[in-house]
């Protein structure tokens, strides 16, 4: 599977990360091997398996209704890059 | 000191022979005078471990002291830690201060060990070398060319060269047993489920499993211990009781059936790493133990297996890193695009963009059936596999790595050849079994691991196993030039 | 051409929950911004969710009451973008296995015709957090206490075919989720939004045409008002020679209008999966049995219920089955003072009158059920004239106390004294020869005057059918 220029961008894009444009090429070739790596999936005949999300065979355990957590936003917010009156804040967001 | 089991520096502590604090001091003399060479701490905690090594000293004096009550440790980097830098190897983390401490912290913490500080490993876990870390490589202590094996190369690097009594780790594809088997110490990564991933920085939340990294399978079972059981705050943590590790490592090993998978003496593995596995085996057999080959025909398929599904699940845990709560912020973001996107390229490392990509590939539309769920249903074969060898077998063994450790820079350019390194040891975290990795005689001085894999929280045995092992043997003891 | 209008909406109804639905942060309306995220809510590295129970306990409740089929085994899947009120880069929703399947609701046309309306899942998943657009030196505010909040989005099928039809289902749910407790419905808060899917096609044709969805509207009104405008939009579109586009459309109701949200370059590409932090949901007959067992009777049964048992119209059963509280209010009414059709009467006309008048809800109002049972009792011993009753149910709203101490401070009771009667008609028909005259020609018509000055010199208290007897009695002479 050979991505190209334009599949990395895209790709990039989803995942939010910012490629500098000579670093495009390199990427479409580490992960065209990678890709390449993972085909060897394709030798399998899997119509008859059941996926496996999971190693364990649980169920969800379920929490009772009961609030635990009080509030800590002091302690949270001395970690954040940029926060007023108590709102975390991001660029203008247009709507 | 620094060459002394947990149960000799517990009798010890205990005997008063010397303090917490004294043989505190003396591992942060070790750090300061030694880490420079190697490179395997990312902080050093010396005010926080003082302060934790007078209360053990407090508690053994009141005969409050459990085992590891005043045993000086260190986390890897991965696990949260309140008031000490949780960085994960990573740009991203650099300035964080985690706001509470993982549950393998605090069971540590309540248990009285002292953490001497957070050992470097590949950016969020993700690497076979170390060489990932935005921290800079660690160095083997065996040979300072070399890489220490990875994620957990920190861990291992510092536990060989006596820089902590034994030390954290987390294993996602090998991470704990492959810098284990390349330091030359013992390493176990525990059952799925059995050490609560509450506070463990994710990296493949249905691989990730915490454990431990010791000089010896001895050592390794006072630590996991303390840091395995149930704990409500992980809904994939297991309910199942914890026996005491301790207590099951003397147990004999005869009539003990131990299943050699044809496909992991295959083509790939070195063949003077394939011989001193081999008279490894014949260790077990003159102890008793029983050889079955058996065969585990779709391992194979677990390195391409796992480079779908860890980056898959990798790509969506990673994108909580955006610039807007807490870590690496872009400057002057000019509209929020630029800030997710800027913040991201800048605060991960190439290997880690690597995987996000992968992961978001795999997952999108019109690639999931053929990626992902397709991985998914080659995963249950792989389980179902090892499923029916142990129906035959006790216990599994093979080499925890093909080779042993390659020079720093080595693999750097070439993705895939790095994630090779894996081969044997992914299908384990895949299935969710536990595994561990025991030093054998060395190769050219360098040290390999054997693997040991065992079933669904037979963790006790494998312990039991690598023990009996130990216990007939010496190449456990064996300390690197320099570092005795 | 004619136009057919096709409609199927989807609605976020947050869950009545003491704490988040993956964990133990509280939800209070109106708190201080991000005093009710958690590490969890933030999305703090490392931390973990854990299934609330009662999230899971209302899912099922709800997908009783539509009879849906409850999935025993429901996967939550993480629905991934970018956005920053989204703390993981991740929803947590469901995705290809809901707890709640197919079901369906019945709604009442305006002509009284009965329609069903199919219900194609609901699932259970997290709030977002909210942006705050106030200039903060040209940036936004994060505000996450929503973030983490349990939701239930009911997904319908595309089976309205007016805005009318889509109100009266949206009222439908709103009713059910209200009525068994899971949601407090309050459309102002937030806690009932509404997603509508609206496109038009030729009448005969069976393909669907291209939707526009039309986001979170938060009223019924707008939700008719909007649908209503976009249905216009698209037949005059297409009717012009354009296409309906596939696109997101936001309802501005300054304007009456809605307007296309500036899209996205790309397709939003969620990458769904099963969440790896999060275990199969297993619901076992067990579980079911506990969630279902305090489950009320729901509207239409009671509907039907108030018209077999106390006679009542369909109309006014609908009424009065509205919400619970105000069924409620009327069986006690009914069942304490043995008149259920006086009783209906009362609560429908008097009461909601009041209530509406003064902007009061239910549960404050002054007059409460047992009360107005007890001014039904006087009327129907007689007591009290109908007439007058009016003026006892005003002065219980205004706090006299119960009826026999309104009608007795206000001197409401009813004359009844057959003598007392007379002798106020003999000097009626003393004082007024001339229309004595009148009637006794056969001019039956005056006999309303005379009526009217009997009840005058009583005050209205005068019993009026005793009033008529008598007068009859005493005129023909």
């Amino acid at each position: 599977m050979a991505l190209d220029r334009s599949d990395i961008e895209k790709i990039a894009h989803l995942a939010r990360l910012a490629i500098a444009p000579e670093q495009t090429e390199r990427y479409a070739s580490d992960l065209s091997n990678i890709l390449d790596l993972v085909a060897q999936m394709d030798a399998i005949d899997t119509s008859h398996v059941e996926p496996m999300a999971h190693p364990l065979h649980m169920a969800q355990r379920l929490r009772p209704d009961q609030p635990t957590e009080s509030n800590q936003r002091e302690h949270f917010q001395s970690i954040a890059p940029l926060t007023e009156d108590g709102l975390y804040l991001v660029p203008k967001v247009i709507e | 000191m620094q060459n002394k089991s947990i149960a000799q520096l517990a009798a010890d502590l205990r005997l008063r022979t010397y303090s917490s604090v004294e043989l505190t001091k003396h591992y942060l003399e070790r750090i300061a005078r030694l880490d420079p060479r190697l490179n395997s701490f990312v902080t050093v905690a010396a005010d926080s471990a003082l302060v934790a090594a007078e209360r053990a000293d407090q508690m053994l004096k009141s005969g409050e002291a459990g085992p590891l009550t005043g045993i000086p440790i260190a986390h890897k980097d991965i696990f949260c830690t309140q008031g000490i830098k949780t960085s994960c190897g990573s740009r991203m983390l650099d300035n964080f201060v985690a706001p509470y401490d993982a549950t393998v912290v605090e069971k540590l913490a309540a248990a009285g060990a002292v953490v001497l500080g957070k050992t470097n490993m590949d950016e969020f876990a993700m690497g076979s070398s170390n060489e990932t870390s935005f921290y800079g490589p660690v160095k083997n202590p065996w040979d300072e060319t070399k890489v220490p094996g990875g994620s957990s190369g920190g861990s291992a690097a510092a536990v060989a060269a006596r820089l902590c009594a034994v030390a954290t780790g987390t294993d996602t594809g090998g991470s704990i047993r492959q810098p284990a088997a390349l330091c030359g110490i013992t390493g176990i990564k525990p059952t799925y489920g059995r050490c609560s991933r509450w506070g463990m920085i994710a990296f493949a939340s249905s691989l990730d499993q915490a454990g431990v990294m010791a000089r010896s399978a001895a050592d390794a079972a006072f630590l996991l211990d303390e840091m395995a059981g149930f704990d409500s705050r992980d809904s994939t943590s297991a309910n199942v009781p914890v026996p005491d590790y301790v207590d099951a490592l003397d147990d004999g090993i005869k009539g003990l059936k131990i299943g050699l998978p044809k496909e992991y003496f295959g083509d790939g593995l070195d063949s003077r790493v394939a011989a001193v596995i081999q008279d490894a085996i014949k260790e077990y057999e003159r102890l008793g133990a029983e050889i079955v080959e058996i065969s585990l025909p779709n391992s194979p398929l677990s390195v391409p297996v796992y480079y779908v599904v860890a980056p898959a699940e990798c790509s969506s845990n990673l994108a909580r890193f955006d610039g807007v709560r807490y870590g690496h912020r872009c400057e002057n973001p000019e509209d929020l695009e630029d800030l997710y996107k800027r913040s991201r390229a800048e605060g991960f490392g190439a290997e880690v963009q690597r995987r996000i990509m992968i992961g978001a590939y795999v997952l999108s539309a019109g690639y999931y059936d053929a990626y992902y769920l397709k991985a998914q249903k080659i995963r249950h074969l792989i389980a179902d596999d090892f499923k029916r060898a142990f129906e035959q077998v006790d216990v599994i063994m093979g080499p925890t790595s093909p080779t042993t450790a390659f020079p720093i820079g080595d693999k750097m350019d070439d993705p895939v050849s790095m994630y090779l390194n894996d081969i044997y040891t992914i299908a384990t975290n895949l299935a969710g079994l536990p595994g561990m990795s025991i030093p054998v005689a060395p190769v050219d001085g360098m040290p390999v691991g054997l693997q040991i894999i065992g079933n669904y929280f037979d963790e006790a045995r494998l312990l039991n196993v690598a023990h009996q092992f130990q216990h007939a043997t010496h190449w456990h003891q064996a300390a690197p030039a320099g570092f005795e | 051409m004619q136009w057919e209008t096709v409609i199927g909406l989807e609605i976020h109804t947050q869950l009545a929950t003491q704490s988040k639905i993956f964990s133990g942060a509280p939800i209070a309306f109106g708190a201080e911004p991000n005093t009710q995220a958690c590490a969890i809510d933030l999305g703090l590295p490392g931390v973990l969710p854990v299934l609330n129970e009662q999230a899971v306990t209302f899912a099922v409740r709800f997908g009783k009451s539509i009879e849906a089929e409850i999935a025993p085994r429901s996967i939550f899947a993480r629905k991934n973008y970018f956005y920053p009120d989204l703390p993981k880069g991740y929803q947590i929703s469901q995705y290809e296995l809901p707890v709640v399947g197919k079901g369906q609701v019945e709604i009442v046309l305006d002509d009284g015709t009965v329609k069903t309306i199919g219900v194609t899942r609901a699932h259970l998943e997290e709030d977002a957090g909210k942006s705050l657009h106030e200039d903060f030196q040209g940036f936004t505010g994060i505000d996450l206490n929503r973030a983490g909040t349990p939701l239930l989005e009911i997904v319908s099928e595309p089976d309205m075919r007016s805005p009318q039809e889509a109100v009266a289902y949206a009222k439908k749910i709103h009713q059910i989720v209200r009525y068994i407790g899971i949601s407090d419905g309050n459309m102002q808060e937030g806690s009932f939004r509404m997603d509508a899917n609206v496109s038009v096609r030729p009448v005969g044709q069976e393909a669907f045409g291209t939707r526009a969805e039309i986001k979170n509207v938060n009223s019924f009104r707008f939700l008719e008002k909007a649908i209503q405008f976009e249905v216009e939009r698209q037949i005059d579109l297409i009717e012009g020679g354009g296409t309906v586009v596939q696109e997101t459309r936001l309802y501005d109701a300054d304007k009456d209008e809605t307007r296309s949200m500036r899209t996205k370059e790309e397709a939003n590409d969620y990458r769904y999966f099963p969440d790896p932090d999060l275990l199969p949901v297993e619901i076992d007959a067990d579980f079911l049995a506990r969630a279902i067992a305090d489950l009320p009777e729901l509207p239409d049964a009671k509907r039907a219920r108030f018209q077999a048992d106390y006679g009542l119209s369909e109309y006014d059963a609908g009424l009065l089955t509205a919400s619970r509280e105000l069924a409620d209010y009327f069986e006690t009414v009914a069942r304490d003072s043995g008149e259920p059709k006086l009783a209906a009467n009362w609560v429908s006309g008097e009461l909601m009158a009041a209530l509406n008048k003064t902007e009061v809800e239910l549960d404050a109002s002054p007059v409460s059920a047992s009360m107005l049972a007890g001014l039904i009792r006087r009327i129907q011993d007689g007591t009290v004239s109908g007439k007058l009753a009016k003026q006892v149910f005003e002065g219980m709203w205004n706090g006299g106390g119960d009826a026999d101490q309104v009608i007795e401070s206000q001197g409401l009771k009813q004359i009844t004294d057959t003598g007392a009667i007379e002798a106020m008609i003999d000097a009626i028909i003393a004082a007024n020869p001339a229309q004595v005259e009148q009637y006794r020609s056969g001019k039956d018509k005056i006999f309303g005057f005379f009526v009217g000055q009997t009840m005058k010199q009583s005050g209205g208290k005068a019993n009026p059918a005793q009033v008529n007897e008598i007068l009859k009695r005493k005129l023909q002479r």
